[in-house]
């Protein structure tokens, strides 16, 4: 397969670069091909939004990236490039010592539901404090005072006190926040963010992004927006990759993916999102639902039973990326006319 | 942010206890009425003449109404009076009070060495699901928990007493040659060192560790298994993701994150085999010929003796309640979310 999602930059400026990266699951009930043959990249301070619906595989891409999947995930192809200072670091071969010394300092992630995100029998100022500790020779003193920074770096109001507060005695909103000084605790170069806003009412919804804005402005920091909100994506990214069971079926800039999508399924995606200027009516539901990944004889391209452009060849011959345009690929073997 | 004192959580718990301690003492007092057989009978002898047994059926009070006894009975418990036991002739007090710190000694030493065993156990078997250790573990808690006490006492016994020599006969809290040490807390262990007498110590301990092993591996099974599922789910849960995607060391997110959190059934099954192990270790006793409550209570219930069986379950009654009460503190200390929603 080919999979040249990758080779529109030269590696050496790109911060991450995954290529080829196969995940399964192996469980009970059979094989489940979670990833298949996924390459991206990014770069120093840019904003890329994985957008795809739920069981797509954007959550299983960011935890493979990290490398703390289950027990029962395999990572069984592929390679996750890590660059900095001119050394470029293959992160799926690196000695677990040396990746813990990354995690959380380098690269690190804010979860979904920041509530049992946190470990709930401990002051979130400790949790702050215990990954400072891990990676920095900073004295009792100097922890503290830097966790109570980083709460008023997040916009925690009162930081003195919720130092010593415990994530039930929290908002969802307050949690997220801490969640958020958690991932920045160290100022990492990469910061993966897995539906950052879910659970968050839609204001404290833009109060979080705007945040995770600014700290990524301020600190050069490359963001990975996990969502399955295109609104939301369409807003804060630089940078767009559609996800469809376990494949990347899109990728470009923000503008041009939305104002001309190549994928039916991103086509299908936008059509099915609620926008202020459309009837309820207007709305269009995805017909169908993702194939069960954990199939033998699963197509080339996973999207074809639900496409109404397919034919034999998606049915016979290997997926192929495409490019439409600078920067916008597109794995689909009778793309969308512009 | 106000979290509830620990005093306002005693004492909420203690005025809690009190319906199911009036409840107890109703329910033991008519049962033990209700047991089939006559103390007056049992201690007047096989000899005696139906007068005499009258006599003393009187002079117990046994021949008012069940209502007059009762109140007769609460108004003497009032007065921290028991009663006396047919069987020994004491109080029940001062017999409760030399051989329930026995089996309080036997059972806490048992528990601790099952925990000892069963902590480690369970969150190695935890971190390897499904491996060799993990099947090891289970067979042997399945083992310990399968084989009935007597038989693993009296195993212990055969080897380490008559065969190897290295036990001491297995012959109560003490050998003969030793004292005991003066009554503080009644436990030997605690006794013996607070009198500095290191020699009664290491004579007790070594009485004390045959039974106490025995119990434990009776308590293996529970703790292990609990230790282990608790470790399980708290090990998948998205907090422990958070800890291992900030880089924390493996040691840091096992022990304190997964078990601090884990601790919670752990302490719960604590309580019940601990209170289970408490009334239910007679055979032990009875092998270790071990002075406890357990062995007393069977010789009293056997020989209708009310006032003793009444104690007993008093007893333990109380017990369990302090027994509850210690677990919930314990809660507290673990989780800052215990006791808040009550």
């Amino acid at each position: 397969m080919i999979s040249p999602l990758t080779t529109t930059k030269p590696v050496q400026t790109s911060l991450l670069s995954v290529r080829d990266l196969s995940v399964e699951f192996r469980t009970r009930t059979g094989i489940v091909k979670a990833l298949e043959n996924i390459s991206f990249h990014i770069s120093k301070g840019e904003t890329l939004g994985i957008v795809g619906e739920s069981g797509s595989g954007k959550s299983v891409l960011a935890l493979a990236i990290l490398g703390i999947l289950d027990r029962a995930g395999h990572i069984t192809n592929g390679e996750v490039l890590w660059s900095q200072n001119t050394e470029t670091h293959n992160l799926l071969k690196m000695p677990e010592k040396k990746l813990r010394q990354l995690r959380g300092k380098e690269l690190s992630m804010i979860f979904q539901n920041p509530r049992v995100a946190l470990n709930p029998i401990r002051k979130v100022g400790k949790q702050l404090v215990d990954v400072l500790r891990c990676h920095s020779n900073l004295s009792r003193n100097q922890l503290k005072k830097r966790a109570l920074e980083l709460l008023a770096s997040v916009k925690i109001p009162d930081p003195q006190q919720r130092y010593d507060a415990y994530p039930y005695e929290l908002s969802g909103g307050l949690c997220q926040r801490i969640m958020i000084a958690l991932a920045l605790a160290c100022s990492p170069k990469l910061l993966i963010a897995d539906e950052p806003t879910t659970g968050l009412d839609v204001t404290t919804q833009a109060t979080v992004m705007n945040l995770l804005k600014d700290l990524a402005t301020d600190q050069q920091m490359a963001t990975v927006v996990i969502t399955h909100d295109l609104a939301l994506a369409s807003e804060y990214c630089d940078r767009i990759i559609v996800m469809h069971a376990g494949h990347i079926v899109e990728s470009a800039p923000t503008h041009p993916l939305f104002s001309q999508p190549r994928h039916p399924y991103t086509a299908k995606l936008i059509a099915a999102t609620p926008e202020p200027h459309k009837e309820f009516n207007d709305l269009i539901p995805i017909l169908g639902s993702l194939p069960d990944l954990r199939r033998e004889d699963l197509a080339p391209c996973r999207f074809i039973s639900r496409c109404d452009r397919a034919s034999e060849r998606c049915q016979q011959e290997a997926l192929m990326y495409q490019q439409v345009d600078e920067a916008h690929w597109v794995g689909c073997w009778y793309p969308l006319e512009v | 942010m106000s979290r509830p004192s620990t005093l306002s959580v005693v004492i909420r718990r203690i005025i809690a206890a009190i319906p199911s301690i009036l409840g107890v003492i109703i329910v033991t007092f008519i049962l033990t009425r209700a047991l089939p057989g006559d103390p007056a009978a049992y201690f007047a002898g096989p000899a005696a003449t139906q007068e005499a047994i009258d006599q003393i059926r009187e002079t117990l009070g046994l021949n008012r109404s069940l209502p007059e006894q009762f109140i007769i009975y609460v108004g003497e418990l009032l007065r921290g009076d028991l009663g006396n036991s047919l069987t020994t002739g004491q109080t029940v007090l001062s017999d409760l009070l030399t051989r329930l710190p026995a089996s309080l000694e036997l059972t806490l030493a048992g528990l601790l060495f099952s925990l000892t065993l069963a902590l480690p156990l369970g969150i190695l078997a935890a971190t390897r699901p499904g491996s060799w250790l993990d099947h090891g573990v289970r067979v042997l808690a399945t083992a310990g928990v399968s084989l009935p006490t007597f038989f693993t006492g009296l195993l212990l016994i055969y080897v380490f007493y008559f065969r190897l020599g290295i036990a001491p006969a297995p012959l109560g809290r003490l050998a003969i040659l030793y004292s005991s040490p003066d009554q503080i807390t009644g436990l030997f262990l605690v006794d013996s060192l607070l009198a500095g007498d290191f020699e009664t110590f290491q004579a007790a301990f070594g009485q004390l560790i045959l039974p106490a092993v025995t119990l434990g591996l009776f308590a293996l099974a529970p703790l292990t298994r609990v230790t282990r599922a608790s470790m399980l789910s708290v090990l998948s849960s998205d907090f422990i993701r958070t800890a291992r995607a900030s880089g924390l060391a493996p040691s840091m997110i096992l022990f304190g994150y997964a078990f601090r959190n884990a601790l919670l059934p752990v302490v719960t099954t604590l309580g019940v085999v601990f209170s289970f192990l408490l009334g239910a270790n007679v055979l032990v006793e009875k092998v270790f010929a071990w002075p406890g409550i357990g062995s007393y209570a069977v010789s009293a219930l056997i020989a209708s003796d009310y006032a003793a069986v009444q104690g007993f379950v008093l007893t333990m009654a109380l017990l369990y309640v302090v027994l509850n009460l210690l677990i919930d503190l314990l809660y507290t200390v673990i989780d800052p979310r215990a006791g808040v929603e009550s």
